[in-house]
């Protein structure tokens, strides 16, 4: 059996009176991404900063390709690249200054550090601008340079700290097709981020943690079956008052009635069955349907259930609000 | 996006080559060092205070002071040309300590500390970068000097003897203001430091005027100010006026020995505590 790149355990540390780690554990497998997701606050950069030697930790063990991040700080840094959350590259200087130093400061060489310098800036199309200082670059460009910094020396373990965080879509895709290449080659990379779509392209496994706790830990796929939380929609022909009462026994939760009063949303238990039921249910009530939908849940539906959504709504895209105006919730019967 | 097809494989050794930590130390410092000049050039403030700065208050002090200021057995501009270099070099130890102070506070020296980087070059290769600077201003000084009239009366090895003496003692002040700038709370708060610190030092010394004139507490203070050691250093090894001569305190009647034992005693202080101070702020 090959060993983990990345293993923590029972990893504890304090910020003050801020318990940022309370014990986590986790490990990547070697080629492989962890999806590391959790609220603001919730201890996921100071994981990477532990990892990345930038911080120590109070308690526990974390190593990096078999490691100690504790002992052997210096030989973790050989091995690992770091895009981190705040863009850390120089303002001042152009984006082929930016990687030549950084790669001058890895231990290449003159001629080497320039031409590897050349090769990130033209793997993330970032030759027209290489020569700019970075004051004048947008924010997906310097997103940009900062993976491609964090990659020059070839490191085999690679940290990216919400690495598309304010980027616009298609810079987003970029970064992925970036990290997915990467990946072809080898590479195992411990991702942070907020926008649970991209641990879903792009994660192996994904740790969610919490207050510092790690509070569920799988492949999306097992993830998503365990939250249980389909949802089912329900097109009618027409408004119905009885509708939502109809259905409620079948639900978890409040049925949520759209403005115009045809379309029907609830979560659900995703049973074998679960359409033919609610068919069945409102045809007894007498009531007409047109459509009728079991959506497995999204990794949002997931997190939400699971860290108690304190997810701002902007970052969930995609999701309904839960407190927009004109919906009218009814609670559901089943309690 | 280009695919890579013929990219080593990424499990393999990285890239990094290993060479021993001596000659991996000396290009860890001559990265930072270049990386330092290049801001240095481009923030027009930063070079103005070794360039504009130098110009402006040479021709003011010679100018403007020069016709109200006796000096005895000779000319103000011989007299405050040693003066003018100390004051400028001294004030531009200002920058060291913001642009240190920026660093600490933007994300920049996260990715050096997750580097395999020797740390210290961070300070070492910013001592350096700012030495050079202070060489360009030492030469701006030197020529404006000669432009107005400043004459040394020296042989050519005293006269860059001076130079270097005051060249030394800026040096080693950089490395008080890296102390600053790693304690300040912001870079605005490094900046204060040049108000505070930097002008008093300069100018309660026989930088601009002999001392002989300040009362007499002064006095005592501006004679043994490291600052007046060094400009009655330069002045004597250029062979220009020195009225600090005559005054019965010891830096100014050994005013080179004096000048070098401050520089020695302020690196040999400063420069563990600067990266004791780096080592602090930098773990958490």
């Amino acid at each position: 059996m090959t060993r983990d790149m990345i293993e923590v355990e029972a990893l504890t540390k304090r910020y003050g009176e801020t318990r940022a780690l309370a014990g986590v554990d986790f490990s990547v497998a070697p080629g492989t991404v962890l999806g590391l997701l959790g609220p603001n606050g919730a201890g996921k950069t100071t994981a990477v900063r532990v990892l990345t030697t930038l911080a120590l930790p109070d308690s526990g063990r974390a190593a990096v390709a078999g490691i100690d991040v504790v002992r052997h700080p210096a030989e973790v840094r050989r091995r690992i690249g770091v895009a981190a959350q705040d863009a850390t590259l120089d303002r001042l200087l152009t984006g082929r200054q930016n990687l030549v130093l950084v790669a001058e400061l890895s231990g290449i060489s003159g001629r080497r550090a320039k031409a590897r310098a050349k090769e990130l800036l033209e793997q993330f199309e970032l030759s027209d601008a290489a020569d700019r200082v970075l004051k004048g670059y947008s924010g997906g460009m310097r997103r940009r340079l900062d993976v491609a910094a964090s990659l020059v020396a070839r490191p085999p373990v690679l940290f990216l700290d919400e690495p598309t965080t304010g980027l616009d879509p298609s810079s987003r895709l970029r970064v992925w097709e970036a990290v997915r290449q990467l990946l072809a080659e080898g590479i195992t990379v411990l991702l942070t981020t907020q926008y649970l779509e991209e641990a879903d392209e792009l994660a192996d496994r994904i740790v969610v943690i919490d207050h510092g706790r790690v509070v569920a830990n799988g492949t999306p796929l097992e993830l998503k079956h365990a939250s249980r939380s389909a949802r089912l929609e329900v097109t009618l022909a027409s408004p119905h008052s009885e509708a939502a009462s109809a259905i409620a026994s079948l639900v978890n939760g409040p049925v949520r009635v759209s403005d115009d009063g045809r379309v029907l949303d609830a979560g659900v238990d995703p049973v074998p069955g679960l359409a033919t039921s609610v068919i069945r249910a409102l045809d007894v009530a007498g009531i007409l349907v047109d459509n009728v939908e079991v959506r497995q849940p999204s990794l949002d539906d997931v997190f939400f259930s699971l860290t108690g959504g304190q997810l701002e709504d902007e970052l969930l895209p995609g999701r309904p609000k839960s407190g927009d105006d004109g919906d009218k919730v009814l609670e559901g019967a089943r309690s | 996006m280009t695919v890579t097809t013929e990219a080593p494989p990424f499990v393999t050794t990285p890239l990094s080559e290993r060479s021993s930590a001596t000659s991996r130390r000396i290009r860890d410092v001559w990265a930072m060092t270049r990386r330092n000049l290049v801001h240095i050039s481009r923030e027009p403030m930063q070079l103005s205070d070794v360039t504009l700065q130098p110009v402006l208050f040479t021709v003011l002090f010679v100018y403007i002071f020069g016709g109200g200021i006796p000096i005895p057995n000779g000319s103000y501009k011989d007299f405050v040309l040693a003066g003018l270099l100390a004051l400028n070099l001294v004030t531009s130890t200002m920058g060291t300590a913001v642009g240190l102070g920026t660093d600490i506070h933007e994300g920049m020296i996260d990715r050096f500390r997750a580097l395999p980087m020797w740390r210290a070059s961070v300070l070492v290769g910013r001592s350096f970068a700012d030495l050079t600077t202070s060489c360009i201003c030492a030469l701006i000084v030197g020529v404006t000097g000669l432009v107005v009239g400043w004459r040394p009366d020296a042989g050519v090895a005293s006269i860059v003897g001076g130079f270097a003496l005051v060249l030394f003692f800026a040096y080693s002040l950089t490395w008080i203001a890296m102390c600053v700038g790693l304690k300040s709370k912001s870079p605005e708060s490094a900046a204060s430091f040049g108000f505070i610190v930097l002008f008093p030092l300069a100018f309660v010394s026989n930088a601009m005027v002999p001392t002989q004139h300040m009362p007499i507490w002064l006095r005592d203070v501006a004679d043994w100010n490291p600052v007046s050691a060094v400009t009655a250093a330069a002045r004597h090894l250029w062979g220009n006026p020195n009225p600090s001569a005559a005054i019965n305190a010891w830096p100014m009647q050994h005013p080179v020995l004096a000048a070098a034992a401050w520089s020695t005693f302020i690196l040999a202080v400063a420069a563990p505590l600067a990266a004791w101070t780096f080592r602090r702020r930098t773990t958490e």
